[in-house]
């Protein structure tokens, strides 16, 4: 969920007074809601199977089974099945007969980052194309044994018979069992027809949950070497401005000489703690006495860090720059327009993140969660100072960090600490590393505009966003000195796109601009979260489209369905207007008197391909300022449903996940360091105000797949944002919607 | 020096210090796979177990304090549940297990150690909860992939799998 999957966008310089603009003409959105489809894109980097050969992707086993090699990495999204399902399908095989294979470097095929929700429409179609291969191989194979051309063959659960004679048939375990193809992978072979699909588009149960219902499943917390010490890290309680880092002034190592077997760990500004008794690592972090050099130079208040973005020397970007903005919005009949703002917020993954790792002189064995294990050794490399073909990085499942969290931090950590501590060293991050030294998504601010025609028809669409960049070097390799901090460039510039800032609608003269703000001084460490700046994006435009349908006293379903753009938007749109009788009428707050408000809301949404859509019903006691998600309506058109409970899972999910973003996430900090370093100062939505979900999945078997794990959340965030508005006649300008920010906007309103 | 705890029916000694949170002896004494760490600040319930039937937070409690008490991890849970009902034979899951992999609930499946174990104890007193009362009950317990719309299906399910035997 993190990698941008869109093209370098062609772009033109030039320079304006104040600071460089860069023109971009941007490719239509729908363009990149295409699935690739080519072979290319996987690395053949060192030590690494070829991307080239059948064997690395599949191996047919004696019993007529089939194990499918794949790079996808499991996190709870149900890709260990539904991989399964398309290779299964493609070879013809019943599902009980293929299976997958733990992640390892050398052994995997180097399939990138499972990230972007790209797992099923980029990996699935690898592992389709390869299982196309393998059935044509193998029938070619049965073809010369049982003396039939090939097309005359038909296959059945990994039986091929010939056509009218079924008693002439040879298993694909008899062909092949337990013997390597031995050609390339092209891709070529001719792909089943989705009307013959019997296994894809149906509702296979995971493979992953039996297990982990038991309690039997391995996480990577459980994974034990022998001879191997318990290890902590020891930072501030909180990063400060990604720049100035953390700097050891001193460190007591006899303040924690009482603890049996505990030593410090030092590599320049990285320290940490290990022990052969976990407890006692626990204990020695945090008596081990440092003093550090942290300046107060952050903004004292989050009003204060959005003004400081917009004050800022910013480098400007036209996103998009179509039509006349300026000329429309003279002649419109209705304008709304607004600031909006939004805060940095955590990865969080419920698990703090685990590594182990045994490194030696010559050789290095890690056991990681984050989603790369190629992306892994190489960082790995990076700290130890060894060559990839002397690293060996295997993949276990933890809570996921829906994007990069400190995954990688932490591997690189316990890679620095086993190579300094001369064991094996088992990392286990507290609760307050995991908070305090995340790369956040990054705050953002906006100016919106839309206007419409006197009969509600879009006219112009006008979107400035300002956000500080994804930082590039991560805490350990900061702290040991062999990586600087800098900030991503070029495309990964993050910032608004157009997917959720106008391409739901229609538009003639839409205007995105993005304000890149330094974020190197004054700001955090930041990575792309579940949905990367969607929530931020959706919040302001969504609002903002809201409001100027209801100038132009037009219901915000009719509103957004006559500017629709294109009918998969649309497919989505009443899809949740479906689900939750909508039925048009004004806002409900005209009519609304006494303590406990409700409100409904609207809007549409994605991240870089898919389609999205959310209908959110929510309460305001407004004598609290608590705000409850009630009931929540979310649909995705992610193209071919691969498994269509796995999809309603994502949504409904997605739906929670949106209600804890929209109503209660928000780092906090001083002007030192960040201060949200637990469960408590950093809310998450619980079990009593999770809305009731109604997920819709709109099905299009014969458009490729383009994902189904983040698409839902923009929409889910901003219909709850309008239906705060519905409830009460307010319009919020910044999230979370907490019960202070609620009860200062009522007052200031009714004031 | 060594602490007698009774742990999942079977009673051992471990020698550990006795501030040492149960959690780690659990996990590192005894090798079990279902309490496990979350927070080390009792806010998750990641490392819930019960102690004599009441859902407890593992990663605060020092072993001190539960000596001579009945300790369940989820691995426990089964057994814990045919010795409550009286069961004749222990089953291979408790209900809320069997539940939660027919409703497909989880997903990443680390927070459902301590989701499981508190459903267990509320289905222990209340065979059928109304949603209020499930709410009120697991609120405490944290999960961030957002499973609870599907979590709340499968207690509901459970409960009627214990009370009818039906599901």
């Amino acid at each position: 969920m993190t990698e941008s999957i869109l093209p370098e966008l062609p772009r033109r310089e030039f320079l304006k007074a104040g600071g460089a603009l860069i023109v971009g003409f941007a490719i239509a959105p729908t363009a990149f809601a295409q699935n690739p489809g080519q072979l290319t894109g996987a690395n053949d980097g060192p030590a690494q199977p070829r991307a080239d050969q059948l064997d690395t992707w599949i191996a047919i086993h004696a019993d007529n089974t089939a194990t499918i090699i794949h790079g996808h990495h499991e996190l709870g999204q149900g890709i260990s099945t539904t991989l399964l399902m398309i290779a299964a399908e493609e070879l013809d095989m019943d599902m009980s007969q293929v299976q997958g294979m733990p992640l390892e470097t050398g052994k995997s095929p180097n399939q990138g980052l499972t990230a972007a929700s790209a797992g099923i429409a980029r990996g699935g179609v690898r592992v389709r194309l390869a299982a196309a291969d393998a059935r044509q191989a193998l029938l070619t194979l049965a073809s010369t044994r049982l003396g039939a051309p090939v097309d005359r063959l038909t296959v059945s659960k990994g039986v091929v018979s010939v056509v009218g004679t079924p008693a002439k048939s040879v298993t694909y375990g008899e062909l092949l069992g337990n013997k390597r193809f031995n050609v390339p992978f092209t891709g070529r072979a001719p792909i089943k027809d989705y009307r013959k699909h019997t296994i894809v588009g149906t509702r296979v149960p995971r493979r992953d949950v039996p297990a982990k219902a038991a309690g039997k499943y391995v996480y990577l917390q459980h994974v034990k070497v022998p001879g191997m010490l318990h290890g902590r890290i020891v930072r501030p309680r909180g990063q400060g401005s990604f720049l100035h880092g953390a700097k050891v002034m001193s460190v007591e190592a006899s303040s924690i000489s009482s603890i049996p077997g505990a030593r410090v760990v030092r590599r320049g500004d990285f320290l940490g703690v290990v022990a052969p008794n976990e407890w006692d690592a626990v204990k020695a972090a945090q008596q081990l006495k440092v003093t550090w050099d942290m300046p107060a130079i952050l903004p004292a208040t989050p009003q204060a860090l959005y003004d400081q973005m917009r004050a800022a020397k910013t480098v400007d970007r036209f996103v998009l720059d179509r039509g006349d903005c300026t000329a429309a919005f003279a002649r419109a009949a209705y304008v709304a327009s607004g600031r909006y703002d939004a805060p940095y917020q955590l990865h969080g993954p419920f698990a703090p993140n685990c590594a182990v790792a045994d490194v030696t002189r010559d050789s290095a064995l890690v056991y990681s969660s984050r989603q790369t294990i190629y992306g892994t050794r190489q960082v790995v490399c990076g700290v130890t100072g060894l060559p990839p073909e002397k690293v060996v990085v295997r993949f276990y499942e933890t809570s996921p960090s829906y994007g990069r969290g400190c995954q990688e931090d932490c591997a690189m950590a316990a890679a620095v600490m086993s190579q300094e501590a001369g064991a094996p060293v088992r990392l286990q991050f507290m609760r307050w590393d995991e908070h305090g030294w995340d790369h956040y998504q990054q705050a953002h601010t906006a100016d919106v505009k839309i206007g419409c025609d006197a009969s509600g028809r879009i006219v112009a669409y006008e979107y400035h966003g300002w956000q500080h960049n994804f930082t590039s070097g991560d805490t350990t390799e900061i702290m040991i000195g062999t990586k600087k901090p800098g900030e991503g460039d070029g495309i990964r510039a993050q910032g608004p796109t157009l997917f959720n800032t106008g391409d739901q609608y229609t538009i003639a003269n839409w205007r995105i601009v993005n304000h890149r703000v330094p974020g190197m001084n004054g700001y955090f460490k930041a990575a792309p979260l579940r949905s990367p700046m969607d929530i931020a994006l959706s919040f302001a435009g969504e609002q903002t489209m809201d409001e100027v349908a209801f100038k132009a006293s037009i219901d915000p379903y009719q509103f957004r369905r006559q500017n629709i753009n294109g009918e998969r938007w649309l497919g989505v749109l009443d899809a949740v207007a479906r689900a939750s009788r909508w039925s048009p009428r004004r806002a409900s707050f005209i009519s609304q008197t006494g303590r406990i408000r409700t409100g409904r809301g609207i809007a549409l949404g994605t991240h870089l391909s898919s389609y999205g859509a959310a209908v959110a019903e929510i309460e305001v006691d407004t004598e609290t300022g608590v705000v409850i998600a009630k009931r929540m309506f979310g649909s995705i058109d992610p193209g071919q449903v691969i498994n269509p409970g796995v999809v309603e899972h994502q949504i409904e999910s997605q739906m929670c996940v949106a209600a804890s973003r929209m109503l209660k996430e928000e780092v906090t900090f001083s002007t030192t360091n960040v201060t949200s370093l637990d469960w408590g100062t950093y809310q998450p939505l619980r079990f009593g105000e999770a809305p009731d979900v109604t997920a819709v999945v709109v099905d299009r078997p014969n458009v490729p797949s383009s994902g189904a794990g983040e698409e839902a959340l923009a929409a889910g965030a901003a219909a709850i944002a309008n239906a705060f508005f519905d409830a009460t006649g307010v319009r919020m300008h910044v999230f979370p919607l907490t019960p202070k920010r609620v009860l200062a906007a009522l007052q200031t309103a009714s004031a | 020096m060594a602490t007698r705890l009774t742990v999942n029916q079977r009673t051992q000694d471990v020698e550990a210090a006795p501030d040492t949170p149960l959690l780690y002896v659990l996990i590192n004494d005894l090798s079990l796979q279902g309490p496990r760490f979350g927070c080390g600040l009792a806010q998750c319930g990641a490392c819930s177990v019960l102690v004599d039937g009441v859902e407890t937070r593992s990663c605060v409690t020092p072993i001190s304090r539960v000596e001579g008490k009945s300790i369940t991890t989820l691995e426990g849970l089964p057994a814990w549940y045919a010795q409550q009902q009286k069961l004749a034979a222990v089953p291979e899951l408790h209900p809320i297990q069997q539940a939660v992999i027919d409703e497909q609930a989880l997903q990443c499946g680390y927070c459902y150690n301590g989701q499981m174990v508190k459903a267990a104890e509320l289905l222990s007193k209340n065979q059928q909860p109304t949603d209020a009362a499930i709410r009120t009950a697991m609120n405490g317990h944290i999960c961030r992939c957002g499973t609870y719309p599907r979590l709340m299906k499968a207690i509901k399910r459970a409960g009627l799998a214990m009370a009818g035997g039906a599901r």
